[in-house]
């Protein structure tokens, strides 16, 4: 017992963080089997959402700020993809990586010039900020929701793209580009849908993680990002169980490590694990075989 | 249509950047240059700024120099650093190029060792105000301090946590790469275990903001005391974890921790924090409490400089030093008679000064001559600093 009131903070640190990385990676993972591009910018946009709450909380109350933050969030997704992706819609796969990686500086430095570079402190959003018993080690409310919120997120995308005409679109739109456009669906429609929806659950994520770890700062969103996006790769960038269960596993995997003591090489091992998890199954996890269209 | 849309855009870019440059003024013979080399962005700008600050306001209280019966006026060229080791050089060789006769900074010691060459070709002396490790000052003869150093720090630091909790066993937590962080952090150490403790050490890279697991070794190997001298970012992140996990253990940290980013984390919790410092705000002396005074009227007269020191009117520690720094330039160049680099830097070996932090006189490697340091609880009820003693080493 008491061995696991030790370790037991490691392992719920590990599914709160895992579920957090997982709200982010389906961003990546669905726009990449879309549109077959790697959104560098999603990571900022969690960042941009985590400071339109620190801003809007101080003069709005928070019933009224968490759903303002979330449809700002969603927003600025849907402007980021029609204003630096869609003119480049029929241009190289790799110029509408530049404007990703353009957006994402832009985003970054706006945050910089904003908040003269300066950490900020996440408002306490009340119930979810509290302090809980987990068989004998405290720890806050929303280490303990954010992995259930995760799955009942994830189920419902799920739903949606299974049952829905717009899910069966976007399922469409990811075979194949041309054949679906010449259907008649209308891909412009499905792009943004899938932006709002990642954006959607950003800012979600935004909300989860900041509530853990309180301090936004302009950088605040490249290192989860860039773990989201490792988690969508590990589990097969293009599907999102692969995304959710890619998520959890680094997660979880990166505190037993620091648990154990290696606290100098926990990077390290989440990206070795990569490695070998991509030698061993190239796709990754779930990931489809690829087969190129001639 | 496409083409002329891009060159619209081009040119509506061109137009914002030349907008951002604004006509330098009427250029006189009669201004001295003090550059200031500071962080206002990154991991550090919080506390680069406040000593900016202090900077800045000491520059309002003197801003003329009598030289041969000449009178100067003096003008502050400030740079930004952003806390970066590698965007520093830059920083210092703008500094460099805008022909400033001496330099003080940086808040954080990483960049100032980083900066420290290009200073020393273009022979100009630097004051650091809060840089505490080593290294800085160390085998060169431009590089000048006017706080205490990282192995004193750290000794008085271990004294506080061995006379105040009797503590037998510490933990301690810094971040790789960090001059600052790991000197300070081994320096403890080796104080803590002279004295007869135990320590468990750790560290977390850039970036991390996961705090759960470290703390959680903490608890789990039974320490008496946190020792984390980190930057004040990464201590907002551990102090609000440990806050929400319930941790009882007391935190301590050094320098950089004395911030009101501190407080603002701590704010409303049961949570001890005790940090060493150069400078305290309840200061009694004539000097002092005149210094806390004037600053605070100073700040609350200008919104935007409240705003950098992190919207309230507490004076952090390194303003005070930033202001000591800023005197102690001006004793250099009076003694000099001269705006000339090279001649200050000979006339700063024997500057001799008072400032708001303390009598100022630097030893054979231009480090300031220190015993005490000023030991702060932060009071959590109201969100102020709280005196806790004056600590010496034994």
């Amino acid at each position: 017992m008491a061995f696991i009131e030790k370790n037991l903070p490691y392992i719920l640190a590990g599914i709160s963080v895992g579920g957090q990385y997982a709200l982010i990676a389906i961003g990546y993972t669905m726009v990449y089997g879309i549109l077959r591009l790697i959104n560098f910018a999603h990571g900022d946009l969690f960042m941009a959402a985590g400071f339109m709450m620190v801003y809007l909380s101080a003069t709005l109350p928070l019933y009224i700020a968490i759903p303002l933050v979330i449809i700002l969030t969603v927003i600025l997704g849907f402007l980021i993809e029609r204003v630096a992706y869609k003119p480049l819609r029929k241009a190289p796969r790799m110029s509408v990586m530049i404007s990703a990686i353009g957006v994402s500086y832009f985003i970054q430095n706006s945050a910089w010039y904003i908040t003269s570079g300066l950490a900020k402190q996440y408002p306490t959003i009340p119930v979810i900020s509290n302090s809980i018993n987990v068989w004998g080690s405290t720890t806050t409310v929303v280490t303990v929701i954010t992995p259930i919120l995760t799955i009942i997120l994830v189920a419902a995308l799920v739903a949606l793209i299974r049952y829905t005409k717009i899910g069966m679109a976007m399922r469409a739109v990811s075979r194949d580009f041309e054949t679906s456009q010449l259907m008649g669906i209308r891909i412009n429609t499905v792009i943004s849908y899938t932006f709002v929806i990642g954006s959607f659950l950003a800012a979600v994520g935004s909300l989860l993680y900041f509530t853990n770890y309180t301090t936004v700062t302009p950088t605040a969103g490249s290192m989860p990002g860039l773990k989201a996006f490792v988690a969508a790769v590990f589990g097969g960038i293009g599907s999102i169980p692969g995304a959710v269960l890619g998520a959890f596993i680094i997660g979880i995997c990166e505190n037993i490590i620091k648990g154990l003591g290696w606290t100098t090489f926990y990077d390290a091992f989440t990206f070795a694990l990569l490695i070998i998890i991509l030698i061993a199954k190239p796709s990754g996890l779930f990931g489809e075989k690829s087969t190129d269209k001639v | 249509m496409k083409k002329a849309l891009a060159v619209s855009l081009i040119l509506s870019l061109l137009i914002m950047v030349f907008a951002g440059c604004s006509t330098p003024g009427g250029k006189s013979d009669n201004v001295i240059k003090i550059g200031v080399y500071e962080p206002a962005s990154g991991d550090n700008g919080a506390g680069g700024k406040q000593e900016t600050l202090g900077i800045e306001f000491a520059n309002k209280v003197v801003d003329t120099i009598e030289l041969d019966g000449k009178t100067y006026k003096i003008e502050l060229e400030i740079v930004d650093n952003e806390s970066s080791n590698d965007k520093g050089p830059s920083a210092a060789a703008t500094l460099v190029s805008k022909k400033v006769s001496v330099v003080i900074g940086s808040y954080g010691s990483s960049v100032s060792i980083a900066a420290s060459d290009v200073f020393k070709q273009a022979g100009i002396p630097v004051i650091g105000a809060s840089c505490t490790n080593p290294q800085v000052t160390l085998g060169n003869t431009h590089y000048f301090r006017i706080c205490y150093l990282d192995p004193f720090q750290g000794t008085v630091l271990a004294n506080f946590a061995v006379d105040k909790f009797g503590a037998k066993k510490a933990y301690i937590l810094t971040k790789l790469g960090d001059d600052y962080s790991v000197g300070l952090g081994n320096y403890f150490k080796e104080a803590f275990t002279k004295l007869g403790g135990s320590v468990v050490e750790e560290s977390f890279a850039e970036g991390n903001s996961d705090f759960i697991a470290y703390l959680t070794t903490a608890v789990n190997n039974d320490v008496d005391v946190i020792f984390a001298p980190t930057s004040t970012e990464a201590a907002s992140l551990i102090i609000s974890q440990a806050i929400s996990q319930g941790i009882d253990i007391p935190l301590l940290a050094g320098d950089t921790w004395d911030s009101s980013v501190i407080l603002d984390a701590a704010k409303g919790s049961q949570q001890e924090i005790f940090v060493s410092t150069f400078f305290d705000e309840g200061d009694d002396s004539a000097l002092g409490s005149k210094f806390v005074t004037d600053f605070k009227a100073w700040l609350n007269a200008n919104p935007d400089k409240l705003n950098n020191n992190g919207g309230n009117d507490i004076v952090a520690a390194v303003s005070a030093l930033g202001y000591d720094a800023y005197m102690t330039a001006l004793e250099a160049i009076k003694a000099a008679g001269s705006p000339d680099p090279k001649k200050i830097n000979e006339a700063l070996w024997n500057v001799k000064y008072t400032g708001v932090t303390g009598d100022i006189a630097f030893d054979e490697n231009g480090d300031a001559i220190r015993n005490v340091a000023f030991i702060k609880q932060a009071n959590t009820a109201d969100a102020t600093w709280k005196f806790e003693a004056i600590q010496s080493v034994k």
